[in-house]
C-alpha cells in the first residue's frame, strides 16, 4: 500500500475503550483475552482523554466505554466527561455490578449518552450461575430502573448459548419490562474464554435455527416497541460475518494497558505488532501500525477469498477465527461453506459436554 | 408499490429522543444520525427534515416550511416526511 494513500484510508466510526479488565463477574464467554491486563498496567485519566481527542480527530463518532467492568475504574466519571468533551457519543457497556445510582447520576451529568446492560438469563438462578456471581441479576434490574429514571436510553444485551437459548422470548419480555428501547440477542462468538468453554456453550443447529425464526417472530410482534438486533452464531452460517466491518476499516479497540487492536480478539494472532497509545498517537497507529496494515484491504487474501465475489462484502470473515481454527490467520474463515476446512467446523460444533464452566478471571501470576 | 405508512397527526411535534442526535462530521463526509450503538448517514432530504424535528414545530408546520423552502407540492412533501418519520420511529430514533 502506498504511503501517501491517506486520502483513501478508511475513517473509523467507533472506538471500543476497554478501560479495565477487572470485573466482578466471571462469564465463561467473556470477550476479553485469556491473558488479562492487571489493574496496575491501566492507562491513566489524562491518557484516555488524549486518546479520545485523537479519536475524534480521526473521524470516530462513538466511544464504547467497556471493560471488564468499567465501573471498576474510580475515574469513570472523569473519563466519560473527557469523551463527551472530545465530542464523542458516549456509550457505557456495563455488567451493572459496581455502578451505583449515585455514580450513574454523575455519569449522566458528565454527558453519558446511552447505557447497555448485560443480562445473563431471564431466570435469576441461572443468570447468577452463568455470571458466577450471586445477586448480579437483582442488581442489574435495579440499575436498569435507574437508567430509565434518569431518562437515558437503555439497551439490554443478552448473550445466547445452550443454557438460555430456549428463553429468548422471556429475555425479550424482560427487556421490555425494564423499558429498554433496544435489545441485543448476541449469540456467543467463540474466541478466548468462549473458545475455552465452547463444548459447554455451543447450541445445536436445530436450537440455533429455531432461535433465528423466533427472533423474526418477536420482531414482528414488538414492532415499534423495542428494536431487536441479533448477532447470529456463525458456526452454522453459510457465509462468514464481515468481522468488525473489515479489518482496520471501521473501528479500533484500545486495551486497558493502551495497546491498539483492530478487534478485541486480535492479540491471539501470533506475530502481529501492536502499537501502544503511550508511544504513538492514535492517528499514527490507525494509519501505519503493522497490526492494522496486516489485513487491511484484500491484498493479503488467499483462495478461495481472493477471487470471491463476496470479498468486499465479508472481507474473508474473521482473522481471529481463521487462526483459532486453522492455525493460519490468512486462511478463509472456516465457517464459510467455501472454506477448505469447513467440515472441521461442523464437527467442532457437534462436540458438546456438560463440564463446569471455566469462569474468566485475572490470574494471580 | 409498498403500502403507505400510517399517517401522523398534524399537531404531532416530532423530536429526536434522548440518545439520538444529528451531527455534521467532516471526516465522515456529511450529516449523520448518532444513536445507541448505531450510526446512520443522513442524505440531504433526511437532514432537512430531521433538523426541523426539535419538538417545537408541529408536523403541519414542518411540512409547510419544507414545501415553501423547496417550492414543492405539499402532498408530496407530506408523504416523504411521513415515510421518513415513521421509519425512524419504528427504529426508536424519533418521537412522534
Amino acid at each position: 500500500m502506498a504511503a501517501d494513500s491517506s486520502e483513501n484510508l478508511p475513517k473509523p466510526l467507533g472506538l471500543l475503550a476497554e478501560l479495565t479488565h477487572r470485573c466482578p463477574l466471571g462469564c465463561p464467554y467473556c470477550s476479553n483475552p485469556l491473558a488479562l491486563d492487571p489493574g496496575r498496567s491501566e492507562l491513566d485519566t489524562p491518557t484516555w482523554a488524549r486518546v479520545f481527542d485523537e479519536a475524534a480527530a480521526l473521524g470516530v463518532l462513538q466511544v464504547h466505554l467497556s471493560g471488564g467492568e468499567p465501573g471498576a475504574r474510580r475515574d469513570l466519571v472523569e473519563i466519560t466527561a473527557a469523551a463527551h468533551s472530545a465530542g464523542l457519543y458516549t456509550n457505557l457497556i456495563t455488567s451493572a455490578v459496581g455502578i451505583t445510582a449515585k455514580t450513574l447520576d454523575r455519569l449522566a451529568t458528565a454527558g453519558l449518552d446511552h447505557v447497555q446492560i448485560s443480562i445473563q438469563d431471564s431466570e435469576e438462578k441461572s443468570a447468577d450461575h452463568i455470571a458466577g456471581y450471586d445477586g448480579a441479576w437483582v442488581r442489574k434490574q435495579a440499575l436498569a430502573a435507574e437508567v430509565v429514571k434518569l431518562g437515558l436510553p437503555l439497551t439490554i444485551n443478552v448473550v445466547v448459548h445452550c443454557a438460555n437459548i430456549s428463553r429468548i422470548e422471556t429475555m425479550v419480555d424482560l427487556a421490555l419490562s425494564l423499558r429498554a428501547a433496544r435489545v441485543e440477542i448476541a449469540h456467543v462468538q467463540y474466541y478466548g474464554w468462549a473458545l475455552k468453554n465452547r463444548a459447554r456453550l455451543m447450541p445445536s443447529r436445530e436450537q440455533v435455527e429455531q432461535a433465528v425464526r423466533q427472533v423474526e417472530t418477536l420482531r414482528q410482534k414488538h414492532h415499534g416497541r423495542i428494536v431487536i438486533d441479533a448477532v447470529v452464531p456463525d458456526y452454522y452460517a453459510r457465509y462468514p460475518k464481515p468481522c468488525v466491518g473489515g479489518w482496520g476499516r471501521r473501528s479500533l479497540n484500545v486495551t486497558p494497558a493502551g495497546r491498539v487492536l483492530p478487534c478485541h480478539a486480535a492479540e491471539i494472532i501470533p506475530g502481529l505488532e501492536f502499537w501502544n497509545v503511550r508511544e504513538h498517537s492514535l492517528g499514527d497507529i490507525w494509519r501505519s501500525s503493522p497490526a492494522f496494515m496486516a489485513f487491511r484491504g484484500t491484498a493479503w487474501m488467499q483462495e478461495p477469498c481472493r477471487s470471491c465475489a463476496r470479498r468486499d462484502i465479508d472481507f474473508g470473515g474473521c482473522r481471529c477465527q481463521a487462526f483459532a481454527l486453522t492455525g493460519d490467520a490468512r486462511a478463509t474463515d472456516p465457517v464459510c461453506h467455501l472454506a477448505p476446512n469447513h467440515d472441521e467446523v461442523v464437527a467442532l460444533a457437534a462436540l458438546q459436554d456438560d463440564m463446569p464452566y471455566a469462569y474468566r478471571r485475572i490470574s494471580s501470576s | 408499490m409498498t403500502e403507505a405508512p400510517p399517517s401522523i397527526a398534524n399537531d404531532s411535534r416530532p423530536r429526536l429522543p434522548r440518545g439520538v442526535r444529528l451531527v455534521h462530521n467532516e471526516a465522515q463526509g456529511g450529516w449523520v444520525l448518532l444513536a445507541p450503538e448505531r450510526v446512520f448517514k443522513a442524505d440531504a432530504i433526511a437532514t432537512e427534515i430531521v433538523k426541523r424535528c426539535t419538538g417545537a414545530q408541529t408536523l403541519a408546520a414542518i411540512v409547510d416550511d419544507l414545501a415553501k423552502t423547496y417550492s414543492a407540492p405539499r402532498e408530496r412533501i407530506l408523504a416523504d416526511v411521513t415515510a421518513l418519520l415513521r421509519g425512524l420511529a419504528d427504529k426508536k430514533l424519533m418521537e412522534l
